[in-house]
């Protein structure tokens, strides 16, 4: 224990199973447990959608909520929860000197600008002037700062008054592993004392599957759990709306003004294993070894996607340990891209602080008895990209 | 241990390699020329027709093999061409061996692209038709150019870089922080080289329209070299442009070891983040005011030890404007004294590049004893009393620059660089 220790004193957690830590452990600790999809919206696509929100519980001006899409709004709601839970919103000297890392994606584009364009263009050549002419007439001016992904992390400036450094990492669930990772690396070198991390996604947007969908990413037909889905129809992914925020702090940072203490991050990892190698599951079996340790008994909070690869293989790299016990969120959540890694390690938190394991989140995983005093997180990117964090009691 | 370390302790970061494109050229030698010669790379857009658009001048680059194909592409390709200029200047053969930290817009499907999927036979409209070609006929190329982390991915591929490459954008400030990401990285003892790049090829119809929309760029088409003017008093917008940078960042230990050259020191980074409003500056300018402040004290220096300062120098009337507040303020009666110019005059804002590039200027500055000109300053703002070498380069024995970095969305960055270690 030393007093650059890495905890995490503030959650903020949106997803289709609520908002907040405590209703994400009621939700996922209890029994029987069900997912919240919606597999009509986006048909053949299920999608685990947003809650309902009120919006200026944490975003109280409008005119704030206006200029942002949903993407940014719900990034910067759950900043504003994770502010909250760690005592420090509207604390002036904390947030004025607090540093922010945020993991961002892209915006939601204009559909039905984007749908007169093509449209237009099945029966028209001039396709460049097309683009001009219904561009600078039809693009609502502030939609581009509605859509841009540092304008998250600076909606969190504006609307919670977090100044003291801002950077927004982008890369789908690498970003999210980055953004964490050097969060943690900078508290514990001494160059930050306390800082906001986090990341949200929409995906309740057409253009979010379509990005996957290129790729045939999705899974399709009627809905299963995270590991198992090889072999049905589709690629595997089910996509969800949701985000985290994580307020971290040297241990002693948090001390000197008694914050309540979830858990600690002991260590987080990060690696670049190509996928289509036939050697993905033993890269990502080192990757957790080296993070937890190779004998420690853990559950582990797996962020695995449902891309078929890259889940196959870390589903591989699990069994094989026999020490592991993994509880594959997305099965409860659907994907969160940028926020999935952020969004696994506030579970990890949640199951330390509160001493219990989740309950096997479908009939394959098996339930868990041993200590929770060390969890193992985990997002393995869908197409690249990896990271995992082992989190302990504090 | 490191041997050499700064008044804070932390192990001292130099630059030994660099490269630049921007559209005056492709490398230091011809950028730098143009640059001193006091030369613009600002021209009529012809990558697409501009009827109908209020503004018609960019600075893209128009020469790499990439330019007509995409923002991804071109991208990737601006990355790469200043990276190998950079890693052959410092020596490094082979893999890199570092992290990479690059600087790049964030990019979207591109227009050509979208058209391309639309006219393919399949049902529906609009997303739902998209979303059936999507199915039908799956592109892995599209899918990548929707990837934010495909571009870094492939540089680390080709550059030989360790771990897992971060991507970021803080605006115009990215350049900055990504340097600063390396500073940070070596300063830790995680490495002892880092490679960092700005870059953005990003100038499509839409990115100008948006900007446009917004009424961040110049109009003052013609003469296309003259409407970038920071300072000036009929500045009206900055100049949408293309380029990269890339720096190779060492510890003093590392590159004194085998033998590298040393280009320059990065002393000290400081931001902060601005919470006033998504694209106008806090009027006190206390934001801009303290992220100065923390480049120098993250430098271990005060304001008397900055010979010139490379400016964001926007060219729009409120930069400029809130970029000289700051900096009196800081400065002082002083800052009517130091040189100050801005490489925008001449190269336009490269956006994500912007910081990597004009740290590479600045460095440059330092090495050759030029300080490049703001060029267009025929009608100074009075409002606005510096000297901004005007028009014409000057020879100065300059051994420590401040460059400065202010994003839309509140980014601001700053870098403290020196001529040589302590």
């Amino acid at each position: 224990m030393t007093e650059k220790d890495v905890v995490i004193t503030g959650i903020g957690i949106v997803s289709s199973l609520g908002e907040g830590p405590e209703a994400h452990w009621r939700a996922l600790s209890g029994h029987p447990l069900h997912p919240v999809i919606d597999s009509e919206r986006f048909k053949p696509y299920t999608v685990h959608p947003l809650p309902p929100i009120e919006w200026s519980q944490q975003i109280p001006k409008r005119g704030d909520q206006r200029q942002m899409e949903v993407w940014q709004r719900l990034g910067t709601y759950c900043a504003g929860l994770a502010l909250d839970d760690a005592g420090m919103k509207g604390d002036e000297a904390q947030c004025t000197t607090m540093d922010m890392v945020v993991a961002a994606g892209g915006g939601e584009r204009d559909q039905e600008v984007d749908t007169t364009i093509l449209e237009a263009s099945l029966t028209r050549n001039d396709r460049e002037i097309l683009l001009n002419e219904k561009l600078t007439t039809e693009l609502r001016p502030t939609l581009f700062l509605a859509q841009l992904s540092n304008l998250l992390a600076g909606n969190i400036s504006i609307v919670h008054k977090v100044t003291g450094s801002s950077r927004t990492f982008m890369g789908e669930e690498g970003s999210g592993v980055s953004a964490v990772e050097t969060a943690v690396a900078r508290i514990r070198s001494g160059q930050s004392s306390h800082l906001l991390v986090g990341a949200a996604f929409q995906t309740e947007h057409p253009d979010h599957l379509l990005a996957y969908e290129l790729a045939g990413k999705l899974h399709r037909g009627s809905w299963k759990p995270v590991w198992s889905r090889q072999g049905a129809e589709g690629g595997g992914m089910v996509s969800g709306s949701g985000g985290a925020f994580l307020v971290l702090e040297s241990r002693a940072h948090a001390e000197a003004r008694g914050a309540t203490i979830y858990a600690m991050i002991d260590k987080v990892s990060s690696a670049r294993s190509r996928r289509g190698a036939e050697d993905l599951d033993q890269k990502i079996g080192a990757l957790i070894d080296g993070t937890l340790g190779r004998d420690t008994a853990a559950l582990a909070i797996s962020g695995a996607s449902g891309a078929h690869e890259a889940t196959a293989a870390e589903k591989a790299a699990i069994d094989r340990r026999g020490h592991l016990t993994p509880r594959g969120f997305a099965t409860m959540t659907g994907h969160l891209k940028e926020a999935q890694f952020p969004f696994g390690v506030a579970l990890a938190a949640l199951a330390i602080k509160n001493e219990a394991a989740y309950p096997p989140f479908d009939s394959d995983e098996k339930p868990f008895d041993g200590h929770v005093d060390t969890v193992l997180a985990t997002a393995v990117g869908h197409e690249r990209f990896e990271g995992a964090a082992r989190v302990t009691k504090a | 241990m490191s041997k050499h370390t700064d008044k804070f302790g932390r192990p001292v970061v130099v630059v030994t390699g660099m490269g630049v494109v921007t559209s005056l050229g492709v490398g230091k030698k011809d950028n730098w020329a143009a640059l001193t010669s006091g030369t613009s790379g600002i021209t009529p857009i012809s990558r697409f027709p501009t009827d109908l658009l209020s503004t018609r001048i960019a600075g893209t680059v128009d020469f790499l093999k990439s330019s007509g194909k995409g923002a991804m592409y071109l991208t990737y390709e601006l990355a790469e061409t200043a990276a190998l200029e950079a890693l052959a200047e410092a020596g490094a053969n082979g893999d890199f061996g570092g992290p990479l930290f690059l600087a790049a817009p964030p990019v979207e499907i591109d227009w050509h692209q979208r058209f391309a999927l639309y006219n393919r036979k399949a049902e529906g409209v609009g997303y739902d038709r998209l979303l059936d070609v999507a199915r039908k006929h799956p592109s892995r190329p599209v899918y990548d150019s929707t990837q934010f982390a495909t571009i870094a991915d492939q540089l680390a591929d080709r550059f030989g870089t360790t771990g897992m490459p971060i991507t970021l954008s803080t605006a115009c400030a990215s350049g900055t922080t990504a340097i600063q990401l390396g500073v940070e990285a070596i300063r830790r003892g995680e490495c002892d080289k880092a490679l960092a790049i700005g870059t953005d090829g990003s100038a499509t119809a839409e990115a100008l329209i948006r900007f446009s929309l917004l009424s961040a760029l110049s109009t003052q088409n013609d003469p296309a070299q003259k409407a970038s003017k920071p300072f000036s008093r009929d500045r009206d917008g900055f100049v949408l442009a293309e380029g990269s940078a890339a720096l190779v960042l060492e510890s003093l230990d590392n590159a004194l070891a085998r033998g590298a050259e040393i280009l320059g020191v990065m002393r000290g980074c400081g931001e902060k983040a601005d919470d006033f409003h998504r694209t106008r500056s806090k009027p006190d300018g206390s934001p801009a005011i303290a992220t100065v402040q923390a480049a120098l004290s993250d430098a271990g220096m005060d304001e008397s030890g900055i010979d010139y300062i490379n400016a964001h120098g926007t060219s729009t009337p409120e930069n400029d404007k809130m970029e000289h507040l700051s900096l009196s303020t800081v400065f002082g009666e002083r800052m009517r004294d130091i040189p100050i110019s801005s490489n925008k005059s001449m190269i336009g804002h490269t956006l994500s590049a912007a910081g990597a590039i004009e740290a590479a200027f600045s460095l440059m500055t330092m090495r050759e004893g030029v300080i490049p000109p703001t060029i267009n300053y025929d009608n100074p703002d009075p409002a606005i009393e510096l000297d901004v070498v005007p028009n014409e380069s000057r020879s100065a024995d300059v051994s420590s620059v401040l460059s400065n970095s202010f994003g839309f969305g509140g980014q601001n960055a700053c870098l403290v660089m020196a001529r040589e270690p302590e």
